[in-house]
């Protein structure tokens, strides 16, 4: 029989990028990419808070990020530019807290580089039915709400007008990107995250006509990026999440390359 | 609370920073009046819409409106972020209960219909706001707010904006609250007029308002009335607070600005 370890890995990482794609269009048009990197920083004390108390990492690390994004929920409400600061400090500093916490932790050992850049092939069943089932949520979520979550990115004073709860509609998108942030971090580790999240919608933009189209496409980059970056990880052996996401960026390049034939056919 | 009436804002009192943004201000509207809130610069005009449109708090004072008030609002700036692609088709589509028939209707009301394809970044500014006007207009709204309706227009457009307003209150059997800088430009179009400067200085007809003296004192004398030769004109003359008995904390209006208005 034909050995197929890398089925694991392989679908953990497709999932991962088809939910990424419309969540992570949400980070760049909310102008989130900063607040991304400051889950994954802080997502090293969930795994902190695991590792001490003994439950399934995986969903500590969810915990973790979702204690984090509530944390965080009053700096998103503040003017953008003043919390960049703020962001900048929380981040680098829980992922240093963690990483001291970590190394405090007498008699256990925890594969620091698989975290911060991610080991995509050591994904086991479990990791991938933890990602397919909150990823089977999050994206019942996004379907479900795609329309009041595009209205208030688009203007919250107008949704709030039409009787959408912008407060609660921006903290379930906080949530998602949590849950997110901390499934992915396996996958790509806390350093790539982001990347995972922004490049792909940044790849779609370039030819897409609606959010639905840049969400869609954005899914379907990541993909293809996880695809060659796999693929590339095997042939040269290099390490998996890194060759994703540098897989992710030269399709970045090409469409940057293809935008002006692209958009005379969108346009 | 007046049983007829739509909304009915009592004693709105709003301070930030030590400045007394709103300063005890009344108002009611009643069913199919256009009512147009005019002022200088940094006088709470765009404060005042966003408290009664209830994005914004008050620090005392009260507001009521009539149950299942439906409210159509039209900003006075929406820059959309680049980086989302979108169609002035789904744009609109977002506005909650629009149809792709009422769409369609209020697109070819105001002549845009040919814009239901573009992208909504390569709108021109008169563009944007008449699809930003059919955004307000789509849940057939019982009471219609602009603020600042105008704002990059042409000067062609904006007397057709102008004479439109009155045929959409006809139309919808709504009533208006617009925000404006000119009040001769809307004069023709309102059923009253509200003049503040944090406080209100005076209200009323617009003929009456015109005269009064506390007018006269915020915008200066006009010697004739050929709107838009003016438009800028007012802001050398600002000195209401405290001008006539009123002795409100008030900094200067147009230095003292705020928010954009």
């Amino acid at each position: 029989m034909i050995d197929l370890w890398w089925l694991m890995p392989l679908a953990a990482g497709l999932l991962l990028a088809l939910i990424a794609g419309p969540l992570g269009s949400f980070v760049v048009w909310r102008r989130m990419a900063f607040f991304g990197d400051t889950l994954a920083h802080g997502a090293l004390l969930g795994i902190t808070l695991g590792v001490l108390t003994d439950i399934n990492l995986t969903l500590a690390l969810i915990l973790g990020s979702l204690l984090l994004a509530l944390l965080l929920v009053p700096l998103e409400q503040r003017a953008r530019l003043s919390s960049d600061t703020l962001l900048g400090i929380v981040s680098h500093s829980t992922l240093a807290i963690g990483l001291v916490t970590l190394s405090l932790t007498q008699g256990i050992r925890v594969d620091l580089m698989g975290y911060l850049f991610g080991d995509l092939l050591a994904v086991q069943t479990a990791d991938v039915l933890w990602i397919a089932g909150a990823g089977a949520i999050l994206l019942g979520l996004l379907i479900w709400q795609w329309q009041a979550l595009l209205a208030i990115t688009v203007s919250p004073e107008l949704a709030a007008i039409d009787g959408y709860p912008v407060q609660r509609l921006k903290l379930l998108l906080l949530l998602m990107l949590a849950v997110l942030v901390a499934l992915a971090m396996k996958v790509v580790g806390i350093l790539l995250v982001s990347a995972l999240l922004i490049i792909p919608p940044a790849i779609a933009r370039a030819s897409a006509r609606s959010p639905l189209q840049m969400a869609v496409l954005a899914s379907v980059s990541g993909m293809l990026a996880v695809l060659i970056g796999m693929w590339a990880s095997f042939h040269w052996d290099t390490p998996a999440g890194p060759s994703v996401v540098v897989a992710a960026t030269t399709l970045f390049v090409a469409s940057l390359l293809l935008q002006p034939w692209l958009s005379r056919r969108a346009g | 609370m007046n049983t007829t009436a739509l909304l009915q804002a009592d004693h709105l009192t709003l301070k930030r920073q030590h400045k007394t943004v709103l300063d005890n201000i009344s108002l009611t509207l009643q069913p199919r009046q256009i009512m147009t809130l005019i002022g200088p610069n940094g006088c709470g005009k765009s404060t005042l819409i966003r408290v009664l449109l209830g994005l914004e708090t008050v620090d005392s004072g009260h507001i009521e409106r009539r149950p299942g008030l439906r409210i159509g609002y039209m900003p006075q700036r929406l820059s959309l972020d680049q980086r989302m692609p979108l169609t002035v088709q789904g744009f609109l589509q977002l506005s909650r209960g629009a149809t792709a028939a009422t769409i369609q209707h209020w697109l070819q009301r105001l002549n845009i219909t040919a814009l239901a394809p573009q992208s909504v970044h390569d709108l021109s500014g008169g563009e944007w706001q008449r699809v930003l006007l059919v955004r307000a207009l789509l849940s057939q709204p019982d009471l219609l707010v602009l603020d600042e309706p105008v704002q990059g227009v042409d000067v062609q457009g904006q007397m057709e904006l102008y004479q439109l307003i009155p045929q959409l209150r006809d139309e919808l059997g709504c009533a208006v609250l617009m925000v404006s800088h000119d009040l001769h430009l809307v004069m023709a179009a309102t059923d009253e007029v509200i003049c503040l400067n944090g406080h209100v200085c005076c209200s009323g007809h617009p003929d009456q308002v015109s005269i009064n003296p506390a007018y006269i004192q915020l915008f200066g004398i006009r010697p004739d009335k050929t709107p838009l030769a003016h438009y800028t004109h007012h802001h050398d003359h600002q000195h209401c607070a405290g001008d006539h008995g009123h002795a409100s904390p008030l900094a200067p209006p147009a230095i003292g600005g705020i928010r954009h208005d």
